[in-house]
């Protein structure tokens, strides 16, 4: 089993950064008006934030890193690790974090490397930065995790369209004696079908074919470039894997769950995730939702909940945390860890 | 388990449809309530009452409430 105990490692800061543009679920055409209302109250997006053509998701990452390092006021030359969590990179190759160690103005003494998974994104990249940070080699790194997941969705597809939203995150970790992040992490390949873009990898390259739309069912339609969602079939893995995720770490490391503060789930579905905390039996106050006002923002749900809903209590408190990201993979994990009165920054937008 | 509980069960998961129109061989796709945020919530109702994570494909291959309730007893 892939548990980790990884210790001197702690969170700084964390910031994150959506675009301006809001679009409101009553919008959407696709819909009747008891369709969209219907949804609302199911999946419990009412609006989400979609991405120009001309914003990317190192965008989003760029703006809330930038804002997070000159909140934390640290020194650039300082940051010797960039890790950089996407499924929509800006090119097929290079990476995209060369780019943004770049642009950030970080040193050329900085490792980047770029992580490709979603939903789960997060969580494992907090477990490769602090793996690296572990050492104590490297003393400041930068994970940044976002996605433009808006940009793969059919327009004519109820399934993805109203429910993905864009967002991009940046978390400043640094090397701390005393600090320990604990990991349960885990993968099912059988399910790499239900969250899934056929064409425009090596497997399936873009062809002519790629761009024609298909009729799946009433109010699904897309091309072989768009997302595909096997939505029983998510829901059916989310409801066992999140909920056993924490059990599994809990029983491990000896955790009392009634001692944790905050449960952040990736913002996957609110009913999703509400069967998740009721079989956890996790009081309300306890599991902040980010999904009603931003959707389902991919690797960015955690870190943004953490900012739009519990800014102050993470500026002004030492808290211990579970996080559970599951999804696209399948590949879900999940981490307990503690905060010191980190710097959170204001939402940016952009 | 029992075939008449899990019908109502199957049937307490729909709000409008009045629960007399359930049995074991109503053909529940047809129904007008019947939705894919329906067959979420009997998804969840089987992973809570049987303890059986059913597939799309299981939903999908199913016509009757007879014909989920094998698939069920099935994967017991």
């Amino acid at each position: 089993m892939a548990f980790l105990s990884i210790p001197n490692a702690a969170i700084a800061g964390i910031s994150t950064c959506v675009p301006k543009q809001e679009e409101f679920c009553s919008e959407i055409t696709l819909f009747s008006e008891e369709e969209s209302s219907n949804f609302s109250k199911t999946t419990g997006v009412i609006s989400r934030r979609v991405a120009s053509p001309d914003i990317c998701s190192s965008d989003l990452c760029y703006h809330a890193a930038d804002k997070l390092l000159n909140n934390l006021q640290w020194d650039r030359e300082e940051i010797e690790c960039l890790v950089f969590v996407t499924q929509t990179p800006d090119y097929l190759l290079p990476a995209t974090s060369p780019i943004l160690q770049k642009r950030l103005g970080l040193s050329e003494n900085c490792l980047a490397l770029d992580i490709s998974l979603g939903c789960s994104g997060y969580v494992y990249g907090l477990s490769v930065i602090s793996s690296m940070l572990s050492h104590g080699n490297i003393k400041k790194g930068l994970l940044l995790a976002g996605d433009t997941i808006s940009k793969t969705c059919s327009k004519n597809d109820k399934t993805t369209y109203p429910l993905f939203g864009d967002a991009g995150s940046a978390t400043a970790l640094e090397f701390q004696g005393g600090g320990n992040f604990l990991f349960n992490l885990k993968t099912d390949g059988s399910g790499s079908n239900v969250i899934k873009i056929e064409d425009g990898g090596f497997r399936n390259p873009t062809n002519y074919e790629s761009f024609k739309e298909i009729k799946i069912d009433g109010g699904i339609s897309r091309n072989k470039l768009q997302l595909i969602l096997e939505g029983m079939d998510v829901f059916t893995f989310g409801i066992s894997k999140a909920p056993a995720s924490i059990k599994e770490l809990s029983e491990h490391f000896e955790l009392n769950l009634e001692s944790v503060d905050y449960f952040i789930f990736h913002q996957a579905n609110k009913f999703m995730n509400e069967k998740i905390r009721k079989k956890l039996n996790l009081p309300v106050e306890k599991v902040p939702y980010s999904i009603e006002r931003f959707g389902n923002t991919s690797c960015a749900t955690i870190p943004l909940t953490m900012v739009t809903e519990m800014k102050d209590k993470l500026e002004n408190n030492r808290l211990f945390h579970i996080a559970c990201g599951f999804g696209v993979g399948l590949s879900w994990g999940s981490v307990y860890f503690e905060t010191n009165k980190i710097v959170v920054s204001d939402l940016v937008e952009i | 388990m029992e075939l008449q509980e899990f019908i109502t069960n199957f049937a307490n998961q729909f709000e409008e449809t009045d629960s007399s129109v359930f049995t074991k061989d109503t053909i529940f796709k047809d129904l007008d309530e019947w939705s894919s945020l329906i067959a979420l919530s009997i998804i969840a109702m089987v992973d809570e009452e049987y303890g059986v994570a059913l597939k799309g494909d299981d939903i999908r291959s199913a016509n009757t409430i007879e014909d989920l309730f094998e698939i069920v007893k099935s994967k017991k």
